[in-house]
């Protein structure tokens, strides 16, 4: 009994991590069908932030408040990159797709390439407080704290950005945009101001990931955000793209199913289920669990 | 907005800016024998082209170095035939050549089969499992085509980084074990066979590639990157021709990893990553996507320019700069990255379409003075 919930709260931890990158991209990807291969980007950028800021930031540290600062400092960056992208690189090439996913590759390549230069290839050792190190005995099952934290914050943003779709002006032009980007234009609002906001969020939601994925792997490295985005790619298709409360279940389901099989199975086989898993929904039901059939 | 279509890549240059017949026209058509003969003969001579290779160009570094452009050249031809001529994003183009090289190296050092059997099995094993993977990827359309291919390639290098049933060698790779090869291809002193084995490779996928967009099975493929709907209107189904399409480049990546695998002597998960797939699609659009000779140039300048600039990095011109400039410059991947996104705004058809835009230019220079 203890494996199994320590299981299906380390598998809960994982789909938290996925759900925070998926989230932001499906959001870009169903208003402004961007596909964004730079996302991974602003998880690292994210991350190397939270970690620079821990030891060089005056009042931001590693444990207490400081590390509170230092995340905050990390979110901030990464929705900063997330802006600069959209005005200076996206905003531009608009209604030509191709050519945007060809950029955002383009600076996915460079951009890991500019963190790696800068603070080099190899794994940091990344500042968390005590706490997140220890672990919680929950049924019987001794659990990570870092993992229990990632489930909060992704429940939290979560709640957040539901609230703030359902309850706000902003929110609607975005639901409303995602339905039928034409006819929103056609009333008269400048969706493009839509766009840099979801670009905004996402770089938040991703960066947040990298600081307490940070937290959860102990470590950080260039290359982790190119890893975790084709999972997250396979959340949100899973999930139907433009829909959160889709990625929300798709990051679960994706997260526990690899964390059991990888147990149970052997190590790796959990990976190929979830892209076999992806496979089924796209052939039976192309337009995901909640969300708009991805033709462009 | 649901029914939003893919915009193809960007089509050829318009009639206006092609040159008029210049006074080279009677032999445009043999310039690709002589450059051929040209290469082919290249081991033959001793120049020494310092700054561009270390050491003479018939060392055996430089021909190695030489023979890995011209594959990558061959590569960057066939996944054109996807992107550039049929407009398919596929992100899983590495599979299939990791495929090839894996496969040979499988076959000749675990099974122990002669190379001609291993290689023959590879390819016609590629193959297939491109004509398997594609008869399901290509179900779906446009992005989702793209992810579907990408989460593909990443079982390949789950399977490979795993090392399931201790086949792969897992992280270390799995050098590939010489004993039983033709003595003409192992050594130092035969790259010069290895290098001409990489110049026929290339020669085949341009001449298959040429044919294939040549023939009317090639001008559906034209259609089906500029209008799918259209073709599907003239009574023709595109899954079928978009499936050949996938498979004959699939089988082409494949024989690549067949030659690769010889020249580096082994193989590595690295060519299984997924960044792989996007460098070949850094190279066909830096060449030029859809052109015949764009591709190649990308591929072979990508490549040189990847192996080149780690050494420019590591110079004393680069070292003595500040620190700021200095670090991302060591980077292969950060030039290159900057270099491509400035290649989609600035110059959207590639190198190809550079030389007739400066012909262009230099007419209307001539004409206003």
């Amino acid at each position: 009994m203890g494996t199994v919930i320590l299981l299906t709260l380390t598998g809960l931890g994982l789909a938290a991590l996925y759900f925070l990158v998926a989230s932001g991209l499906s959001l870009v990807f169903g208003l402004a069908d961007v596909l964004n291969f730079a996302h991974g980007l602003f998880l690292g950028v994210g991350a190397y932030a939270t970690w620079w800021a821990a030891g060089n930031l005056p009042g931001a540290g590693g444990d207490g408040f400081g590390f509170v600062l230092a995340v905050v400092f990390g979110v901030a960056a990464g929705t900063l990159v997330a802006v600069l992208v959209e005005l200076v690189l996206i905003r531009p090439l608009y209604s030509r797709t191709i050519e945007q996913v060809l950029v955002t590759v383009g600076l996915s390549l460079a951009g890991v390439a500019l963190l790696q230069a800068t603070w080099g290839a190899d794994a940091r050792p990344f500042p968390r407080p005590d706490w997140t190190r220890q672990v919680t005995g929950i049924l019987g099952a001794q659990v990570p704290n870092g993992g229990l934290l990632l489930i909060i914050a992704a429940v939290l943003v979560l709640g957040a950005l539901l609230a703030f779709l359902r309850w706000t002006r902003y929110g609607l032009v975005i639901r409303a945009g995602v339905e039928n980007r034409e006819m929103v234009t056609a009333l008269g609002i400048d969706v493009r101001k839509a766009f840099t906001l979801v670009f905004a969020i996402g770089g938040a939601a991703a960066a947040l990931a990298g600081a307490l994925g940070g937290v959860y792997f102990g470590t950080v490295s260039p290359g982790q955000g190119s890893s975790l985005l084709i999972f997250a790619f396979i959340v949100v298709v899973i999930g139907g793209m433009g829909s959160v409360v889709g990625s929300a279940y798709a990051a679960v389901v994706v997260g526990l199913v690899q964390q059991f099989v990888n147990y149970y199975g052997t190590s790796g086989l959990g990976d190929i289920c979830v892209v076999g898993l992806l496979a089924v929904v796209l052939l039976l039901r192309p337009q995901g669990i909640a969300g708009k059939v991805a033709t462009a | 907005m649901t029914n939003s279509v893919v915009d193809a890549p960007p089509a050829r240059v318009p009639a206006e800016l092609t040159p008029q017949r210049g006074r080279w026209h009677r032999v445009r058509p043999f310039l690709p024998l002589v450059a051929l003969v040209v290469l082919a003969i290249l081991p033959y001579s001793t120049i020494s082209l310092p700054g561009i290779f270390e050491g003479p160009v018939n060392s055996p570094g430089t021909l190695q170095l030489l023979a890995i452009c011209l594959i990558f050249g061959g590569l960057a031809a066939g996944y054109d035939l996807l992107f550039g001529r049929t407009g398919m994003l596929s992100f899983g183009h590495a599979l299939y050549f990791a495929a090839g090289v894996y496969g040979t190296d499988i076959l000749v050092t675990r099974a122990g089969l002669p190379l001609w059997q291993a290689a023959l099995l590879t390819v016609v094993g590629g193959t297939i499992l491109a004509a398997l993977l594609g008869a399901v990827a290509l179900r779906t359309v446009g992005i989702a085509f793209a992810m579907v291919t990408l989460a593909f390639a990443q079982v390949g290098a789950i399977l490979v980084a795993r090392d399931f049933g201790g086949l792969t060698g897992g992280e270390e790779g799995l050098p590939l074990d010489v004993s039983g090869l033709p003595a003409a291809l192992v050594g130092v002193t035969n790259t010069v066979n290895l290098y001409w084995l990489a110049l026929a490779y290339l020669a085949l996928v341009v001449f298959v590639v040429h044919r294939v967009s040549g023939s009317p099975t090639g001008r559906v493929l034209a259609g089906l990157r500029d209008d799918e709907r259209r073709i599907g209107v003239l009574g023709l189904d595109p899954y079928r021709y978009k499936l050949v399409a996938f498979t004959l480049a699939g089988g082409l990546a494949s024989a690549g990893g067949v030659v690769y695998c010889l020249i580096v002597g082994g193989a590595s998960p690295h060519i299984t990553s997924s960044e792989l797939t996007l460098s070949l699609l850094v190279m066909v659009v830096l060449g030029g996507p859809g052109t015949r000779w764009g591709p190649v140039l990308g591929g072979v300048l990508y490549m040189y320019l990847d192996h080149r600039l780690t050494a420019f990095g590591t110079s004393d011109a680069v070292d003595s700069l500040p620190a700021v400039l200095s670090h991302p410059l060591s980077q292969p991947l950060f030039v290159l990255g900057t270099v491509f996104i400035l290649a989609v705004y600035f110059f959207p058809g590639g190198l190809t379409s550079l030389a007739p835009r400066l012909a262009h230019l230099r007419r209307t220079l001539r004409t206003r003075r």
